[in-house]
């Protein structure tokens, strides 16, 4: 008996560090091709024709969803802190717990989940294809600086597009609440607006905003991580854009927790009010 | 310098593992302005003994020299610099499938030739593609729009558009029917002959073509170069695996001999 359980510990240990060997492992390869890419931002030619194409695609071709998921993720939390703020009557502080909620936490983490998983997903899929078809060899072959010429652009788009969506994300979520608190619920429309003046300052918003700028560096480097280093064929192209896109996700979630309190940090050392 | 040879392999072993060796001490010279094919069973080493040729990977131990250059002593942007040197078809022509066959072809010309305009970088992606053979009607279309022979046409194209000093051709029959493989056949040899000079390295596991189009032949096994040299040299040869490979080589056209009968159903 005794040796048995010795066995399991032995099986355990052995899994558990294997796993936690290889998560360092995967953490390590994506900070150094985070640091690769960083450096190959600045380094010339500029491709702005590459770039554009992909701000046309990650940012552009993103208005449409993050439009209708704004406007209705807008209703759905005014209405529940609506009913929340009904039984101790502070109806009039709707607005501001929303726009607070909005720009500094809901806003960045969803735009950043929604274009993960749309943009993030392609991307990775791309990457993974041209991988398999030989395509980046034939970069390679050729004389081309394959990171240079697909990562640096898709990169610069992220970070350049994500805080522009986010922004719009903010405000057609709060056409949504100001919609469901003064058309469906009855709420002053002026009393909305004031209060929601007097309590979200700037700061507040640059906050969601500069999240989400580091948000779409995060997705775009893990995403095209995957896809860079895709084996094996269609399977391989499936497997690299189906854990970019969760590793994406997730890493959004937990990177947003340590952001904030880092935020309240920096803001307790300069004196800003939270 | 030695300027008789384009490529030189010097004791090149190669280990992804730091265990089994796939190249096992490959000593080869390949000449300059020859075509010279490489065969090999399946697994011998063939590929990777191409991406070493290529600066893709860099060997475990050993040296590779490339038109006098030992790839080995550049450094990254170097090196991607020094590809410039190469042009390669790949088996599955590689070609991007966002863009049409002309700027697939004028893509290197725009990465390289940063100094010519954008007509004339489109004059002489036109010219390649008339070299290749390829209909002008077809160069406003996506890869996907054309056939896998057209497809190699376009790589082809491509790949001469920077005027390499070395061609490579990776398994550039492998798939095609035999039609299409002997003209993929007559466009090597062609383009061979059309640029003199020029040093064509073929990897492939057509041998009848190896035979009959290369100047030079370099057989692997086992990750070991086992004979090269002329094809006659080959023909004349008392190994077992090269007099298998050859006599299968020239026998390809026969019906093979069933082991058993069948029996009907």
């Amino acid at each position: 008996m005794t040796k048995q359980i010795a066995s399991w510990m032995d099986q355990f240990f052995f899994y558990f560090f294997n796993g936690f060997k290889g998560f360092v492992q995967e953490v390590g390869a994506v900070t150094i091709f985070a640091i690769q890419s960083m450096r190959l931002l600045f380094a010339k030619p500029f491709r702005y024709t590459e770039i554009i194409k992909h701000i046309e695609f990650i940012g552009v071709q993103s208005v449409g969803i993050i439009t209708l998921t704004s406007v209705f993720t807008g209703l759905a939390i005014s209405f529940q802190i609506y009913l929340g703020f009904k039984l101790v009557n502070a109806v009039d502080l709707v607005g501001p717990t929303v726009a607070l909620g909005i720009s500094r936490e809901l806003g960045p983490v969803l735009t950043g989940l929604i274009v993960a998983a749309r943009a993030g997903g392609a991307m990775a899929a791309r990457l993974g294809t041209m991988r398999v078809n030989e395509q980046m060899d034939a970069l390679d072959v050729m004389g081309v600086n394959t990171k240079q010429y697909l990562i640096a652009p898709r990169l610069i788009a992220a970070i350049f597009c994500m805080p522009l969506l986010t922004a719009l994300f903010d405000f057609m979520a709060m056409v949504g609440s100001w919609f469901l608190c003064t058309k469906l619920v009855g709420l002053d429309s002026a009393v909305f607006m004031s209060k929601i003046r007097d309590t979200v300052e700037v700061h507040h918003i640059n906050e969601g905003l500069i999240k989400s700028a580091l948000f779409g560096f995060m997705f775009s480097v893990i995403c095209c991580f995957k896809g860079f280093n895709t084996t094996g064929g269609a399977k391989g192209v499936g497997e690299a854009t189906n854990r970019g896109v969760v590793i994406s996700m997730v890493s959004i979630i937990i990177i947003d927790y340590f952001l904030m309190n880092f935020i309240r940090i920096y803001y307790i050392f300069t004196g800003v009010s939270n | 310098m030695n300027n008789e040879y384009a490529v030189i392999l010097d004791n090149v072993q190669k280990t992804f593992d730091g265990k089994d060796f796939i190249l096992k001490g490959i000593d080869l010279k390949i000449p300059k302005g020859k075509l010279t094919s490489i065969i090999g069973f399946s697994g011998t080493g063939k590929s990777v003994m191409l991406k070493h040729m290529l600066g893709l990977f860099k060997p475990t131990s050993g040296k590779v020299t490339v038109l006098g250059t030992d790839l080995s002593t550049l450094s990254d942007n170097e090196l991607t610099q020094f590809r410039c040197n190469y042009g390669v078809l790949f088996q599955s022509a590689a070609l991007f499938d966002d863009m049409t066959v002309l700027e697939n072809v004028c893509f290197p010309l725009e990465e390289h030739r940063r100094n010519l305009t954008k007509d004339q970088v489109t004059q002489i992606a036109l010219e390649k593609l008339k070299m290749v053979g390829l209909d002008p009607k077809h160069n406003n279309k996506l890869p996907s729009q054309i056939s896998g022979g057209m497809q190699k046409r376009t790589g082809l194209a491509r790949a001469l558009a920077l005027d390499p000093e070395i061609l490579i051709y990776d398994e550039p029959t492998t798939g095609l029917d035999p039609i299409l493989t002997e003209m993929v056949d007559n466009l090597i040899v062609e383009t061979h002959q059309a640029r003199p000079g020029t040093t064509s390295i073929m990897v492939s596991h057509d041998l009848l073509a190896a035979f009959r189009i290369a100047d030079f032949v370099v057989m692997l096994d086992a990750g070991k170069v086992l004979l090269a040299g002329a094809p006659e040299v080959f023909y004349k040869s008392d190994i077992e695996l090269v007099r298998r490979f050859v006599d299968k080589g020239t026998k390809q056209d026969t019906k093979p001999e069933a082991k058993t009968e069948m029996k009907p159903q």
